[in-house]
């Protein structure tokens, strides 16, 4: 037999002994809704996120510069002044990234990039993927 | 002694063919003896525990109570490991108490075409889990270095332009990241479940419970026979050498707590 758990990980632990094994009513009635909401409240501290089980990972759900729900909270919790000025500006760039999409048009694939334009047409299209989701 | 009154008897599991003189005299949940209730061939686990922390009321409250929790579950687990070492053995869920033997007697009568099933199929096979972590040397922030490519002298909106870009080359990294790191999730499941009788995903855990610093990126429980549990732990060791930046563990064997459901599956 392979090597001892003296001590198992308490998420592993609870993740299997929870609400698994043989379910069979005991004669001390344990309300099952309690213990559901048990589980429940036990999976949530056992689990990352919902998306998680999907996906496997959400990692980059966590990191402000990534989550603009995270971003948001940050504006909030202090740092405002130079957040609104910075988003103010970026109020701004989406505009002019939105002129300079217009004009490079669709012909742009063939405009002679002078690295500045493709570099603000790679953000104005990233920009619109992140838009529209 | 306690009166009868005042206790009732707390259930672990469900052995065949288990002398429950290989527990020894460890103690169960609260400290309590472990001792067998055998009907035919199937016996189960039992411990005399007091009403006054496993009666309903008791229970409720206990069972809103982590470190109660953890106690109990950290007990019920020594028994069912135990037994699981040297017997198949079907978990009972925690905190299933019964009035007295009688009633374990009768539940094993009742439920012995089930519990037959159950153990049929864990015979000679055990849980093993395995987690995969990412560690995150892939996203370090060196390619910030796409250099102000916008001639970043245009006025004021310099600082803002250069963060902006770089905020979104951020994001699509990582999103690119966490796209790889799901495909290569579903690789290494791919890879070991192949070997498994069975599988069950868990959801990836918080690294506040488990206490990891690798991101994690898969958990699953593996049913394997006995006899391919080297193999398939030396194809866990060779898969976490094989991949940078993600860490492969393996823990077992388990009492095979993730396979014992009797119903639907």
């Amino acid at each position: 037999m392979a090597g001892e758990q003296p001590n198992a990980n308490l998420a592993d632990l609870l993740e299997r002994i929870l609400d698994k094994g043989i379910v069979i009513v005991g004669d001390i009635r344990v309300n099952l809704l309690d213990i559901e909401l048990l589980t429940i409240k036990l999976r949530l501290l056992v689990a990352s996120v919902d998306r998680a089980k999907e996906m496997g990972i959400d990692w980059w759900e966590h990191d402000p510069s990534l989550s603009s729900r995270a971003s948001r909270e940050e504006v909030s919790d202090g740092q405002g002044s130079s957040r609104e000025a910075l988003e103010e500006e970026n109020r701004r760039l989406r505009e002019r990234l939105a002129a300079i999409e217009e004009h490079a048009g669709d012909g742009a694939d063939g405009a002679t990039g002078d690295g500045k334009s493709t570099a603000s047409k790679r953000s104005a299209s990233t920009r619109k993927r992140e838009n529209s989701d | 002694m306690t009166d009868s009154s005042d206790t009732a008897v707390y259930l672990y599991g469900v052995t065949r063919g288990l002398d429950p003189a290989v527990l020894g005299d460890s103690p169960g949940v609260a400290g309590a003896p472990v001792r067998g209730v055998a009907t035919g061939d199937l016996t189960a686990l039992v411990s005399t525990v007091r009403l006054d922390e496993y009666g309903e009321e008791a229970l409720r409250a206990n069972l809103e109570d982590l470190a109660w929790i953890e106690t109990t579950a950290r007990a019920h687990h020594a028994v069912v490991d135990r037994a699981a070492r040297v017997a198949p053995t079907a978990p009972v869920r925690i905190a299933t108490v019964y009035h007295d033997d009688e009633r374990v007697s009768q539940v094993l009568r009742e439920g012995r075409e089930r519990f037959g099933t159950a153990l049929d199929r864990i015979t000679g096979r055990s849980e093993w889990g395995v987690k995969a972590y990412a560690y995150p040397e892939d996203d370090r922030p060196a390619e910030e270095a796409v250099p102000s490519a916008t001639g970043g002298g245009s006025g004021p909106a310099g600082a803002g332009t250069a963060y902006l870009r770089r905020r979104q080359e951020q994001r699509r990294r990582r999103t690119e990241a966490g796209r790889r790191l799901s495909e290569r999730a579903q690789a290494i499941d791919a890879e070991l479940r192949v070997h498994a009788v069975a599988v069950r995903r868990h959801p990836p855990q918080d690294p506040k419970l488990s206490g990891h610093a690798g991101t994690p990126i898969l958990n699953v429980a593996y049913l394997l026979d006995d006899a391919r549990v080297p193999e398939f732990q030396a194809l866990v060791r060779d898969i976490d050498e094989r991949s940078p930046g993600i860490g492969v563990e393996m823990t077992g064997p388990w009492p095979p707590y993730s396979f014992i459901e009797t119903d639907g599956a």
